[in-house]
């Protein structure tokens, strides 16, 4: 048995709207036949007459109907077809779904579904990476699942938690990302702790969604070409960081690479870097170093497009560099 | 005053509506709302004034006859039915109080008093209660409009009885209707046909910008059909046609008739907050409008509702009521800050949070 990332996230959905009355699917395209852009609530709206609901093209009030439901005691899910649109929603995001709890003492439940990252040929308005925007928003989790259980685990986690949670998912690992067994069986990880994918001694590299098989990859090609052991962690959760996990590493190996696909300024990356350098300084044997996106939008070129996005490679080089320092 | 000539058939629905919504004992109690509205808002100026306020005090000077009519047909949540949802916008002192809102908890936000719905992380207009059914605004307008759909949303999906049919109302101005956020909650609320009325107050001053720079249709009611959605065009100014046409909005609402616009024409009579003077605002402008707590008891009076004895006795029961209030918690503490919980998540710690732990459900 096989199961992609994007299966593993309907039949999370259908799990929740089966075992939970208040949940609810709302935004654009997500009903029908049709079953969202990415098909992630394909036949949902069938087996869940009623509870999966178009909306028009309005992604201020697609969060703002989520905000008034979640405080009314439902738990929506919402889907923004790309992450970038949330840019619309931002408002109602950050000044609403973020502020509530903290102002009123009445918890806002929902779940903000962002299909994020790159793709090729979807240039600057389809390839976003959100998670710095919103993470630097109390009130608000963001969660960057990378793996097919996570996928699984974190959407049921977000839709049980009661504040709000941004759940990024990355637009290539949908069908790219396939793994065996039945990710129910998988374990189950807590929503808010990183986790360390592979063990290494020699350096660690931080990521988290798309990016991370990058990573796992160059550490493969590193130990096999280079004799580095490097040690992977998964953030999973960007918000709150999991700053023990990060930490423990970062002591263990005394090296730290941080890579991600967004862009490189006041990032995900750049906070963690932060709080190595705040916390661990002492225990570092080399500059902490941040992988990241080319600082310019997303070009459309593929040629462009794939000396944008960190690659492998890249992170092979970063930690040459940085073992060798 | 009439924005619009009114054809026969509208005319007689008028006359229904007037009946059953400002019936002479409903005109008083209207104007007894109106009063608190406009006595706390007074009050809440001299606390300002005293630097006791924290913050700008943002008054419904012009706006309480509009305003006071909305909580009169609103459902008050009560142990057993979740009630009517309201959000109110800026100017609803007098809304907010007629809907339920205690004096207490309005001064008790604008000074920051701990006890307070907002526990003074939160102030003046932005406080609310959601277990009341009053929604706590943003200061971004036509938020609320999307926020209210999914309140309505919500208690459909649960298939609440017919007899627990609940409405809800928000407020917007005329500076708010030119607002992304105000077009797409509209758009929503009439799509899904939403037991909901937006009332507009078109008081002529976005800030300090004037209508002529807001927007370019005669009157915003015309937006209404082009949304779906019934819409009436009042007076503003004139208290008997803001409790009909409100009441007539809500409860059009509540029977089913669909999603409902109230336009209601006035003038601020204050600044945009206690820090502005609105020395930009013309004489011709504020010749044309009266005073809608000057103009509500000369019409009463008029037509034999009440006589002066009885104004000026309702005065003073107000004031009374207010400082009464006032006095309950004036001496009610601030929040410690060493004692704060500086943190804006409800799940104390999401490392060891997985569904189906304790602190996964409300």
């Amino acid at each position: 048995m096989t199961t992609s990332y994007v299966e593993a996230i309907r039949r999370a959905l259908g799990e929740c709207l089966e075992q939970d009355p208040r949940v609810f699917i709302y935004g654009q395209d997500v009903a029908g036949s049709f079953g969202g852009a990415f098909k992630a609530t394909k036949g949902l709206a069938e087996r869940f007459p009623g509870r999966v609901l178009n909306a028009p093209i309005s992604e201020d009030a697609i969060a703002g109907v989520a905000v008034g439901a979640a405080i009314d005691g439902m738990r929506p899910v919402i889907e923004y077809q790309f992450a970038d649109f949330a840019t619309i929603g931002f408002n109602q995001l950050v000044n609403h779904a973020a502020t509530t709890f903290w102002r009123t003492g009445r918890p806002c439940p929902l779940v903000a579904r962002l299909p994020i990252g790159g793709t090729r040929g979807s240039g600057p308005f389809h390839c976003q990476m959100p998670e710095a925007w919103l993470s630097n928003h109390p009130g608000l989790i963001v969660v960057a699942p990378a793996t097919v259980p996570d996928a699984y685990w974190m959407l049921k986690d977000a839709i049980a938690c009661n504040d709000p949670v941004i759940f990024c998912e990355h637009k290539y690992l949908y069908s790219h990302l396939k793994e065996t067994g039945d990710p129910a069986q998988a374990e189950h990880l807590p929503m808010g702790s990183a986790v360390v994918r592979r063990a290494g001694t020699d350096c660690t590299v931080i990521s988290y969604s798309g990016m991370l098989h990058e990573c796992l990859s160059a550490a493969g090609k590193l130990e096999q070409e280079h004799g580095v052991s490097v040690e992977v962690v998964d953030l999973r959760c960007l918000r709150p960081l999991d700053t023990a996990t990060i930490l423990e590493s970062a002591a263990k190996t005394g090296r730290v690479v941080v890579a991600t696909e967004a862009w490189p300024f006041g990032g995900i990356a750049a906070e963690v870097v932060s709080v190595i350098a705040s916390e661990a300084f002492h225990l570092l044997d080399a500059p902490p170093l941040r992988i990241c996106a080319q600082d310019t939008p997303i070009p459309v070129q593929p040629d462009l497009y794939a000396a944008h996005r960190p690659h492998a490679d890249d992170v092979v080089a970063a930690v040459l560099e940085t073992v060798r320092y | 005053m009439s924005t619009h000539p009114r054809p026969i058939n509208e005319a007689l629905a008028i006359l229904d509506a007037k009946q059953r919504f400002a019936s002479p004992q409903q005109r008083i109690e209207h104007l007894r709302w109106m009063m608190r509205g406009r006595g706390l808002d007074d009050r809440l100026v001299a606390l300002y004034r005293s630097s006791l306020v924290h913050g700008n005090v943002f008054t419904g000077h012009g706006q309480e006859a509009l305003s006071a009519a909305i909580g009169m047909f609103m459902q008050r949540p009560v142990p057993g039915t979740p009630g009517d949802v309201f959000a109110p916008l800026i100017r609803d002192t007098a809304g907010r109080l007629s809907f339920g809102e205690s004096f207490e908890d309005s001064f008790r936000t604008y000074l920051g008093k701990r006890t307070g719905p907002m526990r003074g992380r939160d102030g003046n207009i932005h406080r609310g209660d959601p277990t009341k059914g009053h929604l706590a605004m943003i200061s971004h307008l036509g938020a609320m409009v999307a926020a209210v759909c999914g309140t309505l949303i919500a208690r459909r999906l649960r298939a609440e009885p017919k007899s627990a049919r609940t409405v809800g109302v928000t407020c917007i101005g005329d500076g708010g209707m030119a607002t992304g956020a105000l077009h797409e909650g509209l758009n929503v609320m009439a799509v899904d046909k939403l037991p909901m009325v937006v009332v507009v107050a078109n008081n002529h001053l976005s800030y300090s910008t004037f209508n002529d720079r807001s927007f370019a249709c005669k009157d915003l009611v015309s937006r209404a059909e082009a949304y779906g959605m019934r819409g009436v065009s009042i007076d503003g100014t004139d208290a008997e046609e803001c409790l009909w046409a409100v009441g007539d909005a809500i409860t059009r609402a509540r029977n089913d008739e669909g999603p409902q616009m109230v336009v209601a024409t006035l003038l601020r009579l204050q600044g945009h907050g206690t820090h502005d003077d609105a020395s930009y605002v013309p004489a011709d402008l504020r010749a044309r409008f009266p005073d809608c707590l000057d103009a509500a008891p000369k019409k009463m009076l008029a037509d034999h509702v009440i006589d002066q004895a009885g104004i000026d006795a309702m005065w003073v029961e107000v004031k009374d009521e207010i400082s009464q209030a006032y006095e309950r918690i004036r001496n009610e503490p601030a929040p410690n800050p060493d004692e704060e919980q500086w943190t804006a998540y409800s799940v104390p710690d999401l490392t060891s949070f997985r569904c189906g732990n304790a602190g996964s459900t409300p």
